[in-house]
């Protein structure tokens, strides 16, 4: 003999906030769009920093298609606070800043490299003296004067 | 003399918060906290909140309290050490404000305009890099020795690469490339969290 357990409709359609809270998922509910019972990991996360009631609060004070978005960002906060509880996502805001300082220092001491080379072309492209013309010829061997300027050359 | 004759609305509400503000002073001996001020209960003398919460900045606690929640932040503060709390509670103070002025991404806002911030720099700092390595190129072989520099470009464009994978967590590089392209709805300045002068205590 089988036995027939009653089917309930409502269980297999509840979202995962009503399966947590154990209610019925009423049609309208708020949270179900966001909160699929897929993903249990995503409700249980969220809640335990800002809590169901707060959620749902949030979710009514802006629109309808900026709902997902603010689910994602509340999600990825709660995430980065469980794996650091201390500093949570603000560590990588200041992680980021930190890069940028960098980042910023070696543009700003690439830029000044550069204006050094172009110093440095500028004045070897200049015409060569009258002197130096002239020992080219005698050698009749151009040797390929070197850059006075060189640091090497002495 | 008109200003002071005039006699003020008596607020029934107010005297009723002043008299239980009293009854707190004489219980606890001291003014209760921000939080229990709010709360409208006793501070105890081992609150977890009074540390960190003085009564004389109230909108502290007030906007912990509407975006977290008083009950979720006790949890989170009992479930760290005395030592790391007060940095906790900074970190919340300026999620629960990033969340304010940017109810839809809050602090999710911020990360993203940081990692293009990130992005164009290290493109400038590349394309800088590529025209040194031109100058060079155009100056000819009788310049600096180019070994010796072109090493040390190799290193920074080495070090660029590396840095430009190591900016957040795994988790945060799975998360993040959906937020690449928000640019936050708010025009606030984004300080550095950890800096004292700026949004901390």
């Amino acid at each position: 003999m089988y036995r027939f357990h009653k089917l309930d409709k409502t269980t297999s359609t509840r979202c995962a906030v009503c399966k947590y809270f154990r209610r019925r998922c009423p049609q309208d509910c708020i949270f179900a769009p966001y909160f699929p019972n897929d993903n249990p990991h995503k409700f249980t996360c969220v809640h335990r920093f800002y809590g169901a009631s707060n959620i749902a609060k949030m979710l009514e004070e802006i629109p309808v298609q900026l709902r997902a978005h603010l689910v994602e960002s509340l999600y990825y906060e709660a995430t980065c606070r469980i794996q650091d509880p201390v500093y949570g996502c603000v560590g990588i805001i200041s992680s980021l800043h930190r890069q940028i300082q960098i980042a910023q220092s070696q543009l700003a001491k690439t830029q000044a490299e550069i204006s050094v080379l172009d110093a440095n072309f500028v004045v070897t492209n200049e015409p060569s003296s009258s002197l130096d013309e002239s020992l080219v010829q005698q050698n009749g061997v151009d040797h390929g004067l070197d850059d006075p300027f060189n640091p090497w050359f002495y | 003399m008109e200003e002071r004759q005039r006699v003020q609305p008596i607020d029934e509400e107010e005297l009723a918060r002043d008299r239980e503000d009293q009854i707190y002073i004489e219980l606890a001996g001291s003014s209760p906290c921000a939080s229990c001020k709010l709360l409208r209960r006793r501070c105890a003398k081992d609150c977890i909140f009074a540390p960190y919460f003085p009564p004389d900045d109230p909108h502290k606690f007030a906007i912990v309290h509407k975006v977290f929640g008083a009950s979720n932040v006790s949890k989170m503060l009992q479930e760290l050490p005395i030592h790391q709390r007060a940095d906790a509670v900074s970190s919340l103070v300026y999620e629960a404000n990033a969340r304010m002025r940017d109810p839809v991404y809050g602090c999710v806002g911020a990360i993203s305009y940081l990692q293009n911030q990130v992005s164009q720099l290290q493109m400038q700092l590349a394309v800088a890099q590529a025209e040194i390595l031109c100058i060079q190129m155009q100056q000819g072989p009788h310049e600096l020795p180019t070994t010796h520099h072109q090493s040390l470009v190799d290193c920074d464009m080495k070090s660029l690469l590396l840095s430009g994978n190591n900016n957040s967590s795994d988790f945060g590089d799975q998360m993040m490339p959906q937020f690449m392209s928000y640019t936050s709805s708010s025009n606030n300045v984004i300080q550095d969290p950890l800096k004292r002068e700026s949004l901390w205590t």
